[in-house]
């Protein structure tokens, strides 16, 4: 009997071990959107009030990889992540589409005039509706939306250097070249 | 030129460690002593090639060498001269060099000083310790190494995370690898043991040190990140239950559990089975930290090295270390016959009713940090585990070891008396009582809780100074009596006095910082006047300064109380442009029963600054607690009463140079 209980120990590992093998063949960071290789849900957002930049729609995404980013003024890691948003689309490397989540009339307007505007077009979700339809937990989030309009990839948290280079870039790319 | 020097130190490290592990081995079997002293000289070769790589790495970022990719990556011109320093251990690479670095010191400072261990666990423990240092250097070589070069050599770095940028950050690394890396001894130590079949009083003296040194260091290293996170991540917390603190915290609470039940080797020759499995659990579970910090198997807030290539390798490691030395454990563990018998009511059995405890609260902390992990591999769903399991799971049992702690230093070893033991700890639960129902008399709110925990603090330190004062018949004998039976007390008995009534203190402002904090978040314009806990706090003005590497708003706060003077307070919210991000330097003023803790987020057209003020109770108690507890480390450390007299084994040893058979005849060895 104290024989066999020596091998507990043992047992308890493997038995764990077995499960860390498991995990550390999933993606962590990865929190699966009901989205995922779904198409965009339908929507037609207005522009923001004197932005000059034109509302968004679903539809405008259909016929090349793109980004959809959700956003707003009163978001702290939003105006971290601006910075490069506006690089990344300045460069020409990816078209980057915005959802302005929640905003009061004026703020986004003055937000894309004080920081740039690195989107193509910007929707105003003044109440929030397309964000619970994208299933938005918080922002900044971004979409990564294929040619035919289904969404890709799911990124919570600000785009950052790092994150576009190892996470984000590699799907824009192979997304390009497979479709 | 220096790059390579410090890549090709680390390739003859690698060869060194291989040599380390084996030769002392092969030494035994053939009965040929002079691999044994070959290995000893290895582990300071190991050290010295080490070191010399990671002195090459340093240097590198210390004239910013931007043909290192390390570099490159983690640093700037810009940075501030110290912080270039401390980046080079504030990324992976360089943290997994450090970490063999102190690998490899602690090798060298058992190589050279261990002249008291019996011979033959002297060179099997340094086998062991070769084989880990071999196992870490193929890591890093393989996987991350800090010496690539880049070619062209980019005009400037990225920075360091500006959050890595703070003198509590830069030395909270080597603190904590020094806890985690010097349970490596202690293991080993349980190797060699199991694969001789015997342990006994003697190793269990000579593991206690190392052990204690490790986890005092542990203690220090876990303090320090407890108080960055305070002071510099802006939220007025300290302990968040987030998986890397936890990571850190399962092999403290193991460290604890251990250093307890080696004492009970080292006096009663009986919980030898456990001594040495704790041992391997400890050590199994600092590497598990090192683990969840480099893998990614588990996000967290410390989101830096996620890289699951590195976690393989650290996965093969980890099979093959705690795999290993467990399945010794299995076959060998039963040849660890005890001969101290003990009653039901005794020292001992207390001890093992701590370990017991320590061992359920570490895995009540395992389960928190894994469960989510464990829930995803078997249906696929990503949950997460808060703070209130830990809260509702953790708490009643680490309030059982504390209140356990109060009487177990009042037991007699071997057999006790129940109503004696009581007794002695009437007076300290009337006191205990006492202040629990003062306290809840008087409390704002959460009377029951906050009752409840200054009771067993008050237990444990009128517990802890009962069994002081019967130590040295305090009250009982003239005063001058009492006192020359405390300066006579062993050190040992007063670090372990010290460590209980630190723990009471850390659990005092554990309890305040989760029972009566404070929080208001409100608009203010210049010249605006808050009050919280009667203290009115003005915002003066908001400046926009330069510093080495950030800009920042700067605002003063004018913080006044009624009869006292006002004092000046500086909150920052500091922005760094290499890495596009932002930190917050909170203004942090000490009262009597806490600290008002206040910071400020960005400007709001038409509305001000939003100013978060916190009142923080007994925080100060953490770190007073936990710099208490490292005190009764280090006393502890320094009894050499405990220790084996190196002189009378060292001339032995000398006296028969050929053989270096153990001097020392094996303790309790009998097979009852």
């Amino acid at each position: 009997m104290k024989r066999l209980a020596t091998f507990i120990p043992l047992l308890v590992f493997v038995a764990i071990g077995v499960i860390f093998a498991f995990g550390l063949s999933r993606d962590p960071s990865r929190i699966p959107s009901t989205l995922i290789n779904r198409p965009l849900p339908e929507f037609s957002l207005p522009p923001i009030a004197d932005a000059g930049v034109p509302g968004f729609a679903s539809e405008d995404v259909i016929g090349d990889v793109s980004l959809v980013n959700v956003f707003g003024s009163w978001c702290v890691s939003c105006r971290i992540e601006h910075p490069f948003l506006l690089k990344l689309s300045r460069a020409g490397e990816v078209k980057i589409y915005g959802v302005d989540w929640k905003d009061k009339p004026g703020d986004g307007a003055a937000w894309l005039e004080e920081l740039g505007n690195p989107y193509a077009a910007v929707g105003d979700d003044a109440d929030g509706r397309v964000a619970i339809d994208l299933g938005t937990t918080g922002a900044p989030e971004t979409y990564i939306i294929d040619r035919q309009g289904r969404v890709r990839y799911k990124q919570i948290g600000p785009i950052t250097p790092e994150v576009w280079n190892k996470t984000l870039k590699p799907i824009v790319e192979h997304l390009k070249k497979s479709s | 030129m220096v790059p390579e020097i410090g890549h090709f130190a680390l390739i003859l490290a690698f060869f060194t460690a291989l040599a380390q592990a084996a030769l002392p081995l092969l030494g035994g079997r053939i009965g040929e002593p002079r691999f044994a002293a070959f290995g000893r000289q290895c582990a300071v070769l190991l050290f010295i090639l080490t070191g010399t790589s990671f002195a090459c790495l340093v240097y590198s970022y210390a004239v910013s060498d931007f043909t290192v990719l390390n570099v490159v990556q983690n640093s700037h011109t810009t940075k501030p001269f110290i912080y270039k320093l401390t980046g080079a251990w504030g990324n992976h690479e360089g943290s997994m060099l450090l970490w063999v670095l102190i690998l490899a010191l602690y090798g060298a400072v058992l190589a050279r000083g261990g002249r008291a261990v019996p011979a033959g666990l002297h060179s099997l423990t340094l086998s062991v310790q070769g084989m880990i240092a071999a196992a870490f250097i193929a890591f890093v070589l393989f996987t991350s190494d800090p010496f690539t070069r880049v070619f062209p050599a980019p005009p400037n770095g990225e920075g360091l995370n500006p959050l890595l940028q703070d003198k509590g950050l830069a030395v909270h690394p080597p603190f904590l690898y020094l806890g985690y890396v010097g349970f490596s001894v202690p293991f080993a130590f349980a190797v060699a043991a199991l694969i001789r079949g015997r342990a006994d009083s003697v190793w269990a003296r000579l593991v206690r040190p190392w052990a204690l040194t490790a986890w005092t260091f542990l203690t220090i290293g876990i303090t320090l990140g407890s108080w960055w996170a305070y002071y510099e991540l802006g939220w007025g917390g300290w302990w968040a239950w987030d998986p890397v603190e936890n990571a850190s915290f399962m092999p403290w609470l193991a460290g604890v559990a251990l250093i307890h039940s080696i004492r009970v080797v080292e006096r009663r020759d009986a919980l030898k089975g456990w001594a040495v499995l704790l041992a391997i659990l400890t050590f199994s579970l600092s590497l598990v930290g090192t683990f969840l910090v480099r893998s990614g198997v588990l996000t967290s807030v410390h989101a830096f090295a996620v890289d699951p290539a590195r976690g393989a390798f650290i996965l093969m490691i980890l099979a093959f270390a705690i795999g290993g030395s467990l399945t010794l454990f299995a076959i060998r563990g039963a040849t660890l016959q005890a001969t101290g018998a003990f009653a039901p009511v005794s020292r001992e059995s207390a001890l093992i009713a701590n370990n017991v405890l320590l061992v359920a609260a570490c895995a009540t902390v395992f389960t928190g940090t894994f469960y989510p992990l464990f829930v995803d591999v078997l249906s696929g769903e990503k949950i997460s585990v808060g703070p209130p399991y830990f809260n509702r799971v953790f708490v009643p049992i680490a309030a059982a070891t504390l209140a356990l702690a109060a009487g177990a230093m009042l037991i007699p070893w071997k057999k006790a008396s129940l109503t004696a033991v009581s007794k002695k700890l009437l007076f300290a639960g009337v006191i205990a009582a006492g202040a629990g129902v003062l306290v809840g008399v008087t409390a704002p709110s959460k009377v029951i809780a906050g009752g409840a925990a200054v009771a067993l603090v008050a237990w444990l330190v009128v517990g802890t100074l009962t069994d002081l004062g019967e130590r040295t018949a305090l009250f009982r004998r003239p005063l001058a009596d009492s006192f020359r039976r405390a300066t006579g007390l062993p050190r040992a008995t007063w670090g372990a006095s010290l460590a209980h009534i630190g723990i009471a203190v850390y659990a005092a402002g554990a309890a305040g910082m989760s029972l009566w904090k404070t929080t208001d978040v409100i608009f203010m314009k210049e010249g605006d006047t808050a009050v919280i806990h009667s203290i009115s706090v003005k915002l003066d003005d908001v400046r926009r300064i330069k510093g080495p590497n950030w800009i920042a708003d700067s605002a003063t706060f004018i913080a006044s109380k009624a009869n006292r003077a006002p004092e000046r307070l500086e909150a920052e919210r500091r922005f760094y442009p290499v890495r596009g991000m932002q930190t917050t330097e909170a203004a942090i003023h000490p009262q009597a029963f806490g600290d008002l803790y206040i910071t400020i987020g960005d400007h709001v057209d038409g509305k001000g600054w939003p100013v978060r003020i916190y009142f923080n109770p007994f925080v100060a108690c953490l770190w007073w607690g936990a710099a208490t507890v490292v005190f009764g480390g280090v006393l502890s450390i320094s009894d050499r009463g405990k220790r084996p007299r190196r002189k009378v084994l060292g001339r032995e040893m000398s006296a028969n140079p050929a053989g270096r058979a153990d001097p020392q005849p094996a303790i309790g060895m009998s097979q009852a």
